[in-house]
C-alpha cells in the first residue's frame, strides 16, 4: 500500500488478543481525508477492537499506527484525542446526570487563558458555534437523561467535535435510530467530509454502507479480507466478502423421519427496553425429529425469542405460543403467560441451553453434581436435600461425554469452555425434553468438542426431539439444520430449507431491511 | 432555666454534629469517586488517635507547650494517619480491585485495633488520659463574639475553630465538586468511569486522591471528638464507631450534597442529643431507660430519606452510580 499524503491514518499489521481468542489478526489500512470509510464485518469480526485500538481503549499486542503520516503509540484515550481521533461509541459513553455541556467538557484541560472555575457559558457559546455549523440540535443545558437516543448520539459527535477530532470514528452509528434519523446523521456525516475530516462508520447493513460510504473495508473473523470501492460494490459482492466461501465441514445430518409439531409460534412480539420491540410478529413452526436453525446478526431477537419460548419474557398482546404434548397424544397447550415453573408443572419439559453459560446456565462456584441438583432439588421429600441422585446423574455425564474435570464436586468456574458446556448441555438432555433450545452452544468451544455437541444434537433429533439451534457461523447452519429462520432486527426475513440453502442467500437475509416506508410509520407512531 | 437549657443543648448537637460533618465531608468526597469506604469509623479512630497522641507526646516532651504547635502537630498528623488508611483502602481496592465492602469493614475494625493498642501505651494501665494544652487550644472561642452578643454570641460563636472550620470545608467542596472542571472530572468518574476514561480522565488517580484526602478529613472529626468534644480525654471506649457510622448515616441523608451536610450534621446533633435535653426543657424525671430509644432518631431517620428518595426517584438525589464497583478498562 503506498503511503499517499491524504491517508489520515494507517495501520500495518495490527494484532490483538484476547487470552485465547484473536480478535484481529494483522490488519492493515488506511483511513483518507475527506472520505468516509464503511468498516463491514459480522458480529465478532473484529471491527470494533480495531477501532477501540485507534482510540486508545485497547493497546495492540503487535503492528504500527501511522497518523499524518507519523508513527505513533495511543497507550491512551488522551492521547487519541491529542492526535484528532475521536471515537463515537456504540454505547454511548456520557453521564446521565449531567448536562450536555457538562458532558462536551468533561476530562478537558483548561483552556490557557480560563481559570480553574468551570465557565459554563463560554461552552455553551462554542457547542452553539458548532451546531450551527453542522446543523445539529443540542440544548447545551439539557440533563442527558432527558435526552431521546438519537439526541444522545447527536451529543457524542458534537463531543468530539468539540475536541477538535478530524478523524471520527462511528461504531454502529444507526443501530439504534430510526430512518429518518439515519438520514439525519448522513447528512451530517456528509457536510463534515466535505469539511475534510476522515470518517469511519462501522457497521454490518449494507444499503448504508452502500449509500454513505466512500470505500468499504471488509474484516471476517479478525482478518482483514479488503478494500473495494463503493461505487464497485454490490449488495451481493459486499456479502461474499463479508461472509466469506462455503466451507465444507462434513458435519452429518440424518434424514428427519417421523416428524410431528411440536410448537407453533404466531405473532411474537416481546418489547424491550427504551419501548423497542426486540421481536416483532415473529411466527413460526418448529417440529419434533428436526433441527431447526436461527441466523441472525446478534443482538437481532435470538435471545428473546428462546427466553419468550422458556417463559422467561413478557410478550405482547396478541403473541401465541402453542406446544403440542408427545406425552399427551399431541394435545394443545398455551405457553404464553406461564413461568418456567409453571410450565414444568404441566408437565412440559424444555431444555434452554443459554448463550451466558456460567451465568444463566450454572452456578460458577458449585461442582458438577450441585449443578445437577439446581434441577431436581425441588423433588426431594424430606427436609434436606435429596443428593443421590443427581450425583448419580453427574458420574453418568462425566463418563458419557468425557467431561474432563477433577472430580464432580470441582466447581465448574474451573473447567474448560468446552467441559463447561457438556455439563450444562448433558443435563438438559438427561431432563428427556421434548424441545432442545440452544444458543450458540459452540461459541469457543474447540473443534472436537464442536463435534459432539453437533453429534448430541443429532441424537436428540433421532429421538424426536424439536431441536432449535441458534448460531452464528453460517457453515455450521447450513450443514448442520434441516430448516434455517433467519431473524434480521427482530423479525423473520425468511424460513428456508437447510439442504438447498446458500450462504449467501442466508447473508442477504440477515442484511435485510424492510422498505423504509413501513417501518417509519411505526416508529412516529411510538414517538408521540 | 428553659433558655440555658436550649442553648446547652444546641451547643452540644453543633459539637456533636461537627464530628459527624467532618466524618461524612471525607466521605462525600470519597464515594464521589465511586470508592464506598466503609472504613470511616475505623479512619476516624487513626485520626483521633494520632492526633491526641501526638499533641500528648508534645505536651509531656516540652517544658511550656504551646497552643498553636499543639495544633498544627494534632491536625497534621490525624490528617496523615487518617490519609494513610484512606491509602490501604485505595490500594486494595483501587490496585487490586478488592471487594469495597469487606476492605471497608475490615478497615474499621483495624482502625479501632490500632488506635486501641497503641492507646493502651499511652493510657500506661490508666482508664484515661489527657491532653490538657491541646484541650485549651482547642476549644478557644472566638474572643469578642461569643461574650458580647448575649444569646447570638453564646448560640454561634462558642466554639473552637474546628467547628467553623467543619462549614468552611464544606462550602469549599460544594464549589469544587460543581464549579470546577476537577470537580466535574471526579463526579464523572464516580458516576461512569468508563465514560470518564474514553474523555481522558485518569481514573486510578482521580479515586486515589479523592479516597485519601477524604480519609483525612474524615479523620479530623475523629481529632475533634478527642481533643475538643471528650475535653482533650484519652479513653478506651466504642464512642468513635458509633460516631462513625452515624456520619456514613449523614452522606446518604445528605443525598451527597456538601452544603446539607451542614445542617444535616447539627440536626443529627440535636437528635442524638435528644435523650438529655428534653425531658429537662419537659420538666420530666427518671427517663433514663428511654435514652437509647431517642439515640436511634438519627438512624431512623436516615431511613425515612432513604424511602423517601427513593420514592421520589429523582436522579440527582441517587447515589453516583458506579458507588462500590472497581473499574478496569479492558473488562469485556
Amino acid at each position: 500500500m503506498p503511503y499517499t499524503t491524504e491517508d489520515a491514518i494507517r495501520l500495518v499489521n495490527i494484532t490483538k488478543t484476547f487470552g485465547e481468542v484473536v480478535a484481529n489478526r494483522d490488519i492493515s489500512l488506511s483511513i483518507k481525508r475527506g472520505e468516509i470509510l464503511s468498516l463491514l464485518g459480522e458480529n465478532g469480526s473484529g471491527k470494533t477492537t480495531l477501532m477501540n485500538i485507534l482510540s486508545g481503549i485497547y493497546y495492540p499486542d503487535g503492528g504500527q499506527i501511522f497518523v499524518g503520516g507519523k508513527e505513533v503509540s495511543i497507550g491512551s484515550p488522551k492521547d487519541a484525542f491529542d492526535l484528532g481521533i475521536g471515537m463515537i461509541h456504540q454505547h454511548f459513553k456520557l453521564v446521565d446526570v449531567f448536562t450536555a455541556a457538562e458532558n462536551i467538557i468533561l476530562g478537558l484541560p483548561k483552556e490557557k487563558d480560563a481559570s480553574a472555575k468551570l465557565d459554563i457559558k463560554a461552552v455553551s457559546a462554542k457547542i452553539s458555534d458548532i451546531c450551527s455549523r453542522y446543523g445539529f440540535d443540542i440544548t447545551p443545558d439539557q440533563k442527558v437523561y432527558e435526552m431521546t437516543v438519537s439526541q444522545k448520539q447527536t451529543l457524542e459527535i458534537v463531543k468530539v467535535l468539540y475536541r477538535g477530532a478530524d478523524i471520527l470514528i462511528l461504531d454502529e452509528p444507526t443501530a439504534v435510530l430510526t430512518p429518518q434519523e439515519t438520514e439525519k446523521l448522513f447528512g451530517v456525516m456528509r457536510e463534515m467530509k466535505k469539511d475534510g475530516k476522515a470518517i469511519v462508520i462501522i457497521t454490518h447493513k449494507l444499503h448504508e454502507v452502500l449509500s454513505v460510504s466512500d470505500r468499504v473495508s471488509i474484516l471476517r473473523k479478525g482478518e482483514y479480507i479488503g478494500t473495494v470501492n463503493t461505487s464497485d460494490a454490490t449488495e451481493l459482492s459486499l456479502t461474499e466478502m463479508m461472509v466469506g466461501k462455503k466451507v465444507t465441514l462434513d458435519i452429518e445430518r440424518p434424514e428427519p423421519k417421523d416428524i410431528k409439531k411440536r410448537l407453533s409460534i404466531k405473532n411474537l412480539t416481546v418489547i424491550g427496553a427504551d419501548d423497542v420491540p426486540v421481536l416483532s410478529d415473529v411466527s413460526f413452526d418448529a417440529f419434533g425429529g428436526e433441527i431447526l436453525g436461527v441466523a441472525g446478526i446478534s443482538g437481532c431477537g435470538q435471545k428473546e425469542l428462546l427466553e419468550a419460548v422458556a417463559g422467561l419474557r413478557v410478550t405482547a398482546e396478541g403473541s401465541d405460543i402453542k406446544f403440542y404434548d408427545p406425552d399427551d397424544n399431541d394435545s394443545e397447550k398455551q405457553l404464553i403467560g406461564l413461568t418456567p415453573r409453571q410450565i414444568k408443572n404441566m408437565g412440559i419439559t424444555l431444555s434452554f441451553v443459554p448463550e451466558d453459560r456460567l451465568g444463566m446456565g450454572l452456578v460458577a462456584s458449585m461442582g458438577m453434581s450441585g449443578n445437577m441438583m439446581l434441577k431436581s432439588y425441588e423433588k426431594g421429600n424430606s427436609f434436606f436435600t435429596e443428593r443421590r441422585a443427581p450425583k448419580e446423574l453427574a458420574e453418568e455425564i462425566k463418563d458419557d461425554l468425557a467431561v474432563v474435570t477433577p472430580s464432580i464436586n470441582t466447581p465448574v468456574r474451573r473447567l474448560s469452555g468446552g467441559n463447561v458446556q457438556k455439563v450444562l448441555v448433558g443435563r438438559e438432555i438427561a431432563a428427556a425434553p421434548a424441545v432442545l433450545m440452544t444458543a450458540y452452544a459452540v461459541r469457543g468451544l474447540d473443534i472436537g468438542t464442536s463435534y459432539q455437541i453437533y453429534h448430541l444434537l443429532n441424537e436428540q433429533k433421532e429421538k424426536g426431539v424439536a431441536v432449535i439451534y441458534v448460531g452464528e457461523d453460517l457453515d455450521v447452519l447450513i450443514d448442520l439444520c434441516d430448516r434455517i429462520l433467519v431473524l434480521c432486527a427482530g423479525k423473520v426475513t425468511g424460513i428456508i430449507d437447510g439442504r438447498t440453502a446458500t450462504k449467501e442467500e442466508v447473508g442477504l437475509l440477515m442484511t435485510k431491511i424492510d422498505s423504509h416506508s413501513d417501518k417509519k410509520e411505526v416508529k412516529e407512531g411510538e414517538r408521540e | 432555666m428553659i433558655e440555658t437549657n436550649l442553648l446547652a443543648w444546641i451547643a452540644r448537637a453543633v459539637q456533636f454534629g461537627t464530628i459527624i460533618m467532618f466524618g461524612s465531608l471525607g466521605e462525600i468526597l470519597t464515594e464521589k469517586s465511586g470508592n464506598l469506604n466503609l472504613g470511616v469509623p475505623g479512619i476516624m479512630y487513626l485520626g483521633a488517635f494520632a492526633g491526641f497522641a501526638s499533641a500528648y507526646t508534645y505536651e509531656n516532651a516540652v517544658d511550656q507547650p504551646i497552643g498553636i504547635v499543639c495544633i498544627i502537630i494534632a491536625m497534621l498528623c490525624a490528617f496523615a494517619a487518617s490519609a494513610l488508611g484512606g491509602l490501604i483502602y485505595s490500594f486494595l481496592t483501587i490496585t487490586l480491585r478488592a471487594n469495597q465492602n469487606v476492605t471497608g469493614l475490615a478497615l474499621t475494625t483495624f482502625g479501632m485495633g490500632v488506635a486501641n493498642f497503641f492507646g493502651a501505651l499511652l493510657l500506661k494501665g490508666e482508664v484515661y488520659t489527657a491532653a490538657p494544652v491541646a484541650n485549651a487550644a482547642f476549644i478557644a472561642k472566638i474572643p469578642f463574639l461569643s461574650d458580647h452578643l448575649g444569646v447570638v454570641g453564646k448560640a454561634l460563636f462558642s466554639y473552637g475553630f474546628v467547628a467553623y472550620l467543619a462549614i468552611i470545608v464544606a462550602i469549599i467542596m460544594h464549589y469544587f465538586l460543581n464549579k470546577t472542571r476537577t470537580g466535574l472530572n471526579l463526579r464523572a468518574v464516580g458516576e461512569n468511569p468508563a465514560t470518564a476514561d474514553a474523555a481522558g480522565i485518569n481514573v486510578t488517580k482521580y479515586k486515589y486522591l479523592a479516597t485519601v484526602i477524604g480519609a483525612g478529613i474524615s479523620g479530623i472529626g475523629g481529632l475533634y471528638y478527642v481533643l475538643d468534644y471528650n475535653n482533650g480525654i484519652w479513653a478506651t471506649t466504642g464512642q468513635i464507631e458509633a460516631l462513625g457510622w452515624l456520619a456514613v448515616a449523614l452522606v446518604i441523608f445528605t443525598t451527597w450534597r456538601p452544603l446539607s451536610a451542614i445542617w444535616g450534621a447539627y440536626l443529627f446533633g440535636l437528635l442524638y442529643w435528644l435523650y438529655n435535653f428534653l425531658p429537662k426543657l419537659l420538666g420530666l424525671t427518671n427517663v433514663d431507660r428511654t435514652s437509647d430509644l431517642y439515640q436511634m432518631i438519627p438512624y431512623v431517620v436516615t431511613i425515612i430519606v432513604l424511602v423517601a428518595v427513593s420514592l421520589r426517584r429523582k436522579r440527582e438525589s441517587q447515589p453516583p452510580a458506579s458507588l462500590g464497583l472497581a473499574y478496569f478498562r479492558e473488562e469485556r
